[in-house]
């Protein structure tokens, strides 16, 4: 006879930590945001009242990341399982891994500078998750009771992780490269070039949103194969056309075009861009709208 | 004079436009538009239901938009991914690949046998450049020659200068993971071909016997032979659920699904007892058994009006929701007077609603009950046409008993026996077996996709990561010069020429 023990106690606590995790990453937005402004407005941009925001920020960071970590264990403790089997916790530990990513590549200076972007996309993923994607913690159904759980859903969502800094360092290049700023007429618009002057130069941004990219591709085909192993184990078939296989398709189809689009002459540069941030977009779509609302096999969102 | 007079256009003719369309499909735009409109051509699929992962929801499209349906199904929009457009997209892009793959593998092949290219006159207009004084006594070019070597560049020395060159596996892993893709291309299809899947619903105690009148349903590949059939006979022993009563919140989940079989050959009659689990399928020879699916089984007994059997059995009863309320249907040909069809319903853990109806609360058989909604007259067996054993044909039929009648449904509870109304005899509910839904599926190109896949993916990750560098030094008057230039992004360009120029100068 099979038993486990569940803890909705532990749970309701999880979600309290996730909260704190959330005021601590929001006044490292605030800080980042304040750092952009300050970086902008005053000439010396190494001045050390400005670098302090900086600081200030990635320590809130850490410490925000920290809480979050705290939190997503206790969910999975509260489970009895890793802590990824339904929107919300795929939710609240991809948030953590992105934070994770961020922290170890922040040793760049230009990627440092990308934390108002990735702080602030934590949040809103954050923000949706104990609004709208929270379920009590519940027992696996048994066509997830699989080692496969762990690596398959793990993967997807370090390449999604990759993805998301990506697609960070991409809308930066669109911001940076898009008509309206850098041919800036109003005072408004002229401020915001003066931020987007803060950032590396387009060149850089192209660059790393292309490694970090690959990185994700390369997760994402490994996530696609690991789930086609796991389907033949658990549906007898290894591709069956699903709605989540479909999407995982489209996905891994989009960002190989993005490669392509790389070695493309005419095709680089904002296009290649565009295209990886379409790629990104249907990752969020298939995170988000597949789950909640297509019909298919994957139906873990429990909601 | 008119513009078409302004020069001489040459012929193109039959080969050469046949040679431009070639260069068209291979080049890299059509490559890449290729894939952004397989992208796009997936999508349907997933908004509408598809024939091959959901027949049912094709079903009820047609049902509930008979006029759309139609048109849908022109544009074989329920059959996205054998349809077509869809097949004349991946032709063709497969095609672009093999076209554009082919010629550059001959050029990679060449250029692994080549040696690294001449140095160029003027090194500072490469992308990373340095200058520096050599020691005194130490020949540059001898050095740089020796660190790159032992960094494992391809190096040749011509005259004052060296041209070395490294990651050839960068257009290797390309290639190989291009032609890994056409690997699974082809093993999908000939795997596909010589498949099958084939279901089966077995009731404890029942047994299936492979071949083709074991399934209840059959999906065989294209070049599938039932001669082919390994024969084997699976029995379904014992199907057990745990479910959880201990979690507040989660009463009821099911945490676990068990089915005992035993698989028997003719070389071993006793046969092997296994477990199958979701996740866990039995791998017998030739094909494997998977768990899909689960139900109740009723075993349910009527006697005729002289107390005869003439229907004994368990029935596989269809559940309809998550606390295991279920259906099924009991056609009894051989009762006296009259042929009996029965429509019931059963309640693992049957509890009353104030309406009177009955509704399960829990998906375990804590006290389990049956309701019957009973017709007499013609099932309609002798017809010839084969029947669907989960529905009833009412229309020569005449309900007797249930909703709608002078009788009551007859609602009996486990060991129970009931009069069946108008002296047709009496009816016993004598237990509750499980049942268990098996695939029983085959397909000998699946280990094939696997290995293609994975060495894709292993090609296409040393690809990515391997940079194509060329790295040149030159002795010039009083010091020398290095430079490196990469094919694609090179994160470590830099550092390679600072290293290198640092390790010739300390000697």
């Amino acid at each position: 006879m099979t038993s486990i023990v569940l803890n909705e106690a532990l749970s309701q606590q999880s979600l309290l930590v996730v909260y704190a995790a959330m005021a601590v990453f929001t006044l490292a937005f605030l800080a980042s945001v304040y750092h952009l402004s300050q970086a902008a407005s005053l000439k010396d941009k190494n001045l050390k009242s400005v670098r302090a925001f900086e600081r200030i920020a990635l320590a809130l960071s850490i410490l925000g990341t920290l809480i979050l970590a705290v939190g997503v264990f206790m969910r999975g403790f509260a489970a009895s399982r890793v802590p990824w089997a339904n929107l919300y916790e795929y939710s609240i530990t991809g948030a953590l891994i992105l934070m994770m990513i961020y922290l170890i590549s922040v040793r760049s200076k230009e990627v440092r500078i990308m934390s108002t972007f990735v702080v602030g996309f934590v949040l809103l993923v954050l923000g949706t998750a104990v609004s709208i994607f929270y379920v009590q913690v519940a027992s696996l159904m048994p066509a997830l009771q699989s080692y496969w759980l762990v690596i398959h859903v793990m993967v997807a969502l370090l390449a999604t992780g990759f993805f998301s800094l990506a697609a960070a360092l991409s809308v930066a290049y669109l911001l940076k490269t898009a008509n309206w700023v850098e041919k800036a007429k109003t005072s408004r618009t002229k401020n915001f070039k003066k931020i987007m002057e803060i950032f590396p130069s387009k060149e850089t941004l192209e660059r790393l949103a292309y490694r970090f990219n690959i990185i994700g591709f390369v997760l994402w085909s490994f996530t696609l194969i690991a789930g086609a192993i796991w389907a033949e184990r658990a549906w007898h078939r290894y591709w069956g056309w699903d709605t989540k296989e479909v999407w995982t398709f489209i996905i891994w189809t989009l960002y190989a075009g993005y490669l392509h689009a790389n070695a493309t002459r005419g095709w680089t540069g904002k296009r290649a861009v565009w295209l990886g941030l379409i790629g990104f977009a249907a990752v969020v779509f298939n995170f988000t709208i597949v789950n909640m609302f297509f019909k298919g096999l994957h139906v873990y969102s429990g909601l | 004079m008119s513009s078409s007079q302004l020069y001489d256009a040459p012929e193109i003719g039959l080969t050469g436009w046949t040679r431009w369309i070639w260069r068209q499909l291979t080049s890299m735009r059509t490559a890449l538009l290729l894939l952004l409109l397989l992208a796009a051509a997936s999508v349907p699929g997933s908004i509408y239901p598809q024939r091959s992962a959901d027949p049912n929801g094709v079903v009820k499209y047609f049902d509930d938009n008979p006029q759309l349906a139609e048109v849908l199904d022109f544009f074989q929009l329920f059959d996205v991914y054998t349809s077509v457009w869809f097949s004349a997209i991946y032709i063709l892009l497969f095609a672009s690949l093999v076209g554009c793959v082919l010629p550059r593998t001959k050029i990679h092949y060449e250029a692994l046998k080549a040696q690294p290219v001449q140095t160029p006159t003027n090194l500072s207009r490469m992308p990373v450049f340095e200058a520096a004084t050599a020691p005194k006594g130490i020949d540059p070019v001898e050095k740089g020659m020796q660190i790159l070597r032992s960094q494992r560049y391809r190096v040749i020395r011509r005259g004052d200068s060296i041209s070395a060159e490294k990651g050839y596996l960068r257009e290797t892993g390309n290639l190989v993971f291009h032609f890994s893709l056409v690997g699974v291309l082809i093993a999908i299809g000939i795997g596909g071909g010589l498949s099958f899947s084939g279901q089966r619903v077995l009731a404890e105690g029942d047994t299936f016997v492979n071949n083709l009148a074991g399934f209840d349903s059959l999906s065989p590949g294209t070049f599938f032979n039932p001669d082919n059939l390994s024969p084997i006979s699976v029995t379904l022993d014992k199907f057990e659920v745990d479910y959880d009563f201990a979690n507040e919140t989660n009463i009821g989940a099911p945490l676990d699904f068990r089915a005992t079989v035993t698989v028997r050959s003719p070389e071993d009659q006793q046969g092997q007892t296994a477990l199958v689990r979701v996740n866990e399928p039995l791998d017998a020879t030739g094909a494997s058994v998977y768990l899909t699916g689960h139900g109740y089984a009723p075993e349910i007994t009527i006697r005729d009006a002289n107390g005869d059997i003439s229907y004994s059995g368990p029935t596989v009863f269809l559940p309809q929701d998550g606390n295991m309320t279920s259906i099924g249907i009991i056609k009894v040909p051989d009762n006296l007077p009259e042929q009996i069809g029965i429509v019931g319903f059963f309640y693992p853990s049957a509890i009353q609603l104030s309406t009177g109806a009955y509704t399960s609360i829990f998906p375990g058989a804590i006290d389990p009950m049956v309701s019957l909604n009973v017709y007499t007259g013609d099932l309609g067996l002798d017809s010839g046409i084969p029947l669907n054993v989960y529905a009833l044909d009412t229309d020569r039929l005449t309900q007797v008993a249930g909703r709608g009648t002078d009788n009551p449904a007859v609602e009996i509870k486990l060991g129970e026996t009931a009069d069946l109304p108008n002296g047709l005899g009496t009816v016993t509910f004598d237990g509750v077996k499980r049942f268990a839904s098996l695939d029983i599926a085959y397909n000998p190109g699946q280990i094939w996709v696997l290995i293609f896949s994975l060495l894709a993916l292993g090609a296409v990750t040393v690809s990515l990561v391997t940079p194509r560098r060329r790295v040149w030094v030159k002795k010039t008057t009083g010091g020398f010069e290095v430079a490196a230039l990469s094919k694609r992004d090179d994160p470590k360009l830099e550092e390679v020429v600072r290293e290198l120029t640092l390790g010739i100068r300390n000697g």
